[in-house]
């Protein structure tokens, strides 16, 4: 494979994983904190919409960014009160959100627009436009090193930038710091933080919101980013993926970097059937590649792979009286 | 915390959640700029208002009769079944097979052949989640969920391949045969002069649905593996202790519950498009959760709230025909249900459990 088709798929792979990669990030903090989360689907797409309709009102990308982490993090607000102040079921709850933003985005975009359920192209500054990295254009000379860095690593909106650097930061967050320590401690056993003399519900909430804004953040890169505009479920499904890359990364943070680049990696080869049949002599089917997300998750769950063990506490609403 | 009265539970808590979604849907109504009150009117006018609208909403109401029992004895297993979607799609997977392949001579001949394609191929998709529960531990709401991407993903590549006829360009099975035609209601009620539910799909299947609402009611309550079902449902342990095996429970309503949301593609498969296209479920093994929420997971409720989604479904349909209001109003008020009877049910049920402990004569406490 010559290198710059190689540097074009691998360079599509990094902006399909970015949405992966964020709303990854948002199911580990709530699903670290006992809160499993099955309404990143609906959150992205209820942030895609906001920021793609607000970024077209006003004409800013940033003041769609921010409308986007509104509308996710009221459905986060949602989330938790349904989950953890009402003790009710959290998958049902996730359900329903996933459902809310489903209709309500094309209902409010066909009363707003009028254009069947999505917003109109968004151009110039309502987009978020690529960033050309310092020094990108000298060393684009250099062979291979200048190469990878011109076409690869620069020329991504700045919030590609964003999602790569809340890895780490996740890391030091999750592992390196007495909050870290107590939501990592209320998704495994509740009752020991309580006792700590820790509020269960404020770190829970805490978690959730936080899983909103970074929902937001990838919703807001499908409008205004990734493509240019808002279309009825522009998501597809791709919550449902972060959600598989979360088990695939074992509810890491750098596994999930991993995981959401393996998985954007092979969105960018379904988009590319003439480079597989190239390169490994035979067609590969469309299909089987669209699935191979959810086909390697159930594997890693069946537990062929090493086994997938979730929070403890996951899914359990904490009853303190009992 | 004290416990509601009976009839409060099975009646009042839905009633008041029911209230708050059709509220807040009419506030969606007027945040567009319609008027609710003239909506549900035109929704009443276009499902109920004529048999054509009956028609369509009982259609509509055997699908989700279907998924929702589905959900609903998973749930009596305290399992949540969210892959009706993909069972539903390799139910109708089933039905094509029989369908296409077979030479039938006689409808009522198909409709078993179809009902045991349906059904086997739904559990068999059920059954892989159940066993990856019950055996590995992995959690059987991701597993579902993936399983519906991976049917979406098996029949589209079937019936780009396998199963298109030569020559067709459109992703579909063939027409089926003449004689697998299930008789509509137009076919059964209609009478030479006086013709009822003319072009509506309901069909035949629903009274299939109607005697499965009634099989599962006698499964759950009167025969022993119900018995088992609920009791693996209400504690795991204690089912264990007893000499139930979690593993056989598990297997065995899954399957049950997979075979019932592929059944319903002897209505929409068999019944009315007549051959298989792609996405024909349409969301039904979703409402199916709505539904069984609704009902309460007991197959009368899960009759009327089937009724009720099949009247919102034809109703939005006209809705999104005869005014601005798009069709996915309805998606909205689906989930408005799913969130106030399901998972907000305490929101609903804490204030009227101090309520009632106000009117209640406390015993003289011992303690």
């Amino acid at each position: 494979m010559d290198l710059l088709t190689l540097l074009l798929i691998l360079d599509s792979t990094i902006r399909l994983a970015t949405p992966l990669l964020l709303a990854c990030l948002a199911g580990l903090y709530s699903e670290r904190a006992g809160i499993f989360d099955i309404g990143l689907e609906g959150k992205m797409l209820a942030a895609a919409f906001f920021s793609g309709a607000v970024a077209y009102t006003t004409g800013s990308a940033w003041l769609g960014l921010l409308a986007g982490i509104g509308a996710s993090l009221v459905l986060s607000a949602v989330h938790g009160i349904a989950s953890i102040t009402f003790r009710g079921n959290q998958l049902i709850s996730g359900v329903a959100i996933n459902f809310l933003a489903a209709g309500l985005t094309v209902v409010i975009a066909q009363s707003w627009f009028k254009q069947g359920g999505r917003t109109p192209q968004l151009v110039g500054d309502a987009r978020f436009e690529p960033i050309t990295l310092p020094f990108a254009d000298a060393v684009k000379d250099i062979p291979v090193f200048g190469v990878v860095y011109n076409e690869l690593i620069s020329g991504h909106t700045s919030i590609v930038y964003i999602a790569l650097l809340l890895v780490p930061l996740t890391w030091i967050l999750l592992y390196r710091t007495r909050f870290g320590l107590r939501l990592r401690a209320v998704g495994e056993n509740p009752a020991s933080v309580d006792t700590a003399g820790i509020s269960v519900v404020r770190l829970r909430y805490i978690a959730v919101l936080i899983c909103g804004v970074l929902c937001g953040l990838a919703g807001a890169y499908l409008a205004t980013a990734l493509q240019a505009g808002f279309v009825k479920d522009m998501s597809a499904g791709r919550g449902f993926i972060a959600l598989a890359a979360l088990i695939f990364a074992k509810w890491r943070p750098w596994q999930a970097l991993f995981a959401c680049l393996l998985f954007g990696f092979l969105q960018a080869m379904a988009l590319r059937p003439d480079v597989l049949e190239q390169y490994l002599g035979f067609k590969v089917n469309a299909q089987l590649l669209d699935a191979l997300p959810y086909i390697l998750t159930v594997v890693i769950l069946a537990g062929f792979v090493g086994k997938a063990i979730p929070p403890k506490a996951g899914g359990e609403p904490y009853v303190k009286e009992r | 915390m004290n416990e509601l009265p009976r009839w409060a539970e099975i009646i009042l808590v839905p009633l008041i959640s029911l209230l708050l979604a059709a509220v807040l849907s009419a506030l969606v109504i007027l945040a567009i700029g319609e008027n609710p009150i003239s909506a549900l009117q035109l929704m009443v006018q276009g499902a109920l208002g004529s048999t054509y609208g009956w028609g369509y909403t009982l259609y509509y109401a055997t699908n989700f009769i279907f998924t929702g029992l589905a959900v609903a004895i998973a749930f009596h297993a305290r399992l949540f079944n969210i892959g009706g979607e993909g069972q539903a799609t390799l139910g109708g997977l089933g039905v094509a097979l029989v369908c296409v392949y077979i030479p039938w001579p006689h409808w009522s001949l198909a409709l078993i052949g179809a009902m045991v394609g349906a059904a086997v191929l739904g559990a068999a998709w059920a059954a892989i989640p159940a066993f990856l529960q019950a055996r590995r531990g992995s959690h059987i709401v991701i597993t579902t969920i993936m399983f519906n991407f991976i049917a979406a993903a098996l029949l589209n590549y079937l019936l780009i391949g396998l199963l298109k006829p030569k020559g067709s360009m459109e992703p579909a099975t063939a027409k089926f045969a003449e004689s697998t035609h299930l008789p509509s209601f137009q076919d059964m009620f209609s009478t030479a002069d006086n013709v009822l539910f003319r072009g509506a799909p309901a069909n035949v299947t629903f009274f299939v649905a109607t005697l499965a609402c009634i099989l599962v009611w006698l499964l759950i309550w009167h025969t022993r593996l119900g018995y088992e079902i609920r009791s693996f449902g209400h504690s795991d342990s204690a089912a264990k202790y007893a000499g139930i095996s979690p593993t056989k429970i598990i297997m065995i309503t899954m399957m049950i519950s997979g075979a019932l949301a592929g059944l319903m593609a002897i209505n929409n498969v068999m019944g009315e498009a007549e051959r298989l296209i792609l996405g024909s479920v349409e969301g039904a093994g979703f409402i199916g959760i709505a539904v069984a929420l609704m009902g309460r997971s007991h197959p009368f409720g899960i009759f009327i709230a089937a009724i009720l989604f099949g009247f919102l479904y034809q109703g939005g349909a006209e809705l999104a025909l005869w005014t601005s209001i798009p069709r996915e109003l309805i998606v909205v008020i689906q989930a408005l249900v799913i969130l106030f009877t399901g998972a907000l049910d305490n929101m609903v049920r804490m204030p009227l459990q101090k309520l009632f402990s106000l009117f209640k004569r406390t015993p003289v406490s011992e303690v």
